[in-house]
């Protein structure tokens, strides 16, 4: 795994058990037994996924308390979203600017594959 | 106008970064036939017209849309000048377009993007953007590049949040 922090999150966020587990300690926060119970995999199994959360700074555990329950760091977690989704917006912004270029493209020609479908195509 | 933002709702962009691979997928569809879309790509004059960041204007000085060609061009924002570069290692009419693109304040930084062009019938297009970079490290800037004040505040931003709750 890479060693920055912006890897270990990209790549904690990138399993689809940890995404899950990322999900259900959005609702609140839960023990590693809690977080076992609906998978059909082992309490160990979960523990190594919570320790890769962990390392990347999107969960927390406390140290003191008997259960230990596992807590979200929503900051890390909303801060990696924003960024993946600006990037996503930013190609559709492009696209959408390639759209209209499009539109304008069969308003100039309209002779390419057949006016009638293509004029009916941009006022659609 | 209203045309293009309808589809605009309509053909959402979709991003995946493979999280074993320094790869970027991009998949856009088009109200448009294939051909069409094609040459948006490959004539200067309409590339032109959507290529470039929002409030710039994008100069193209270089543009030889061929297999063994190669492009240059500028997005200027008032007196900023940002320059890319890259060769055309395949276009196939209509299918494919192989190319590298460098960003010339990083010249050892350089990623291969493959654009296929699909033909959905009913005059859609599907695009599909593969670029392939040289490390997940080089991938995850490019992806937080998009982010307000630049990588290097994203990044800062980050170590910060990291450091308040650890």
């Amino acid at each position: 795994m890479a060693a920055d922090p912006l890897s270990r999150v990209f790549a904690a966020l990138a399993d689809p058990t940890r995404r899950d587990l990322v999900a259900r300690l959005a609702v609140r926060d839960a023990t590693v037994n809690e977080l076992a119970a609906p998978y059909d995999v082992s309490v160990q199994a979960v523990s190594k996924h919570l320790k890769v959360l962990e390392d990347a700074g999107l969960v927390s555990r406390s140290r003191d308390a008997q259960r230990r329950p596992c807590h979200l760091e929503a900051e890390v977690f909303d801060l990696m979203t924003r960024w993946i989704e600006r990037y996503r917006r930013e190609a559709e912004e492009r696209f959408q600017r390639l759209d209209a270029v499009l539109v304008r493209m069969t308003d100039e020609e309209p002779e390419a594959t057949g006016p009638q479908d293509e004029t009916g195509a941009a006022a659609s | 106008m209203s045309a293009a933002t309808q589809q605009g709702h309509r053909n959402q962009t979709q991003i995946v970064a493979d999280p074993a691979m320094p790869t970027i997928t991009i998949t856009r569809e088009f109200d448009a036939p294939v051909a069409k879309v094609f040459r948006a790509f490959a004539e200067p004059h309409l590339l032109a017209q959507w290529l470039g960041p929002r409030g710039t204007t994008m100069q193209i000085d270089h543009y030889d849309f061929r297999t063994g060609g190669a492009w240059s061009y500028r997005a200027q924002d008032g007196d900023a000048d940002v320059s890319f570069y890259g060769s055309f290692h395949e276009v196939r009419p209509e299918e494919r377009i192989v190319q590298t693109f460098t960003f010339s304040g990083y010249p050892d930084g350089v990623s291969l993007e493959m654009m296929t062009f699909e033909d959905l019938g009913d005059g859609r297009t599907r695009l599909t953007g593969l670029s392939v970079v040289e490390s997940l490290e080089s991938r995850d800037m490019i992806i937080a590049s998009g982010m307000e004040g630049g990588v290097v505040e994203g990044y800062e931003r980050l170590d910060e949040v990291l450091e308040r709750i650890s």
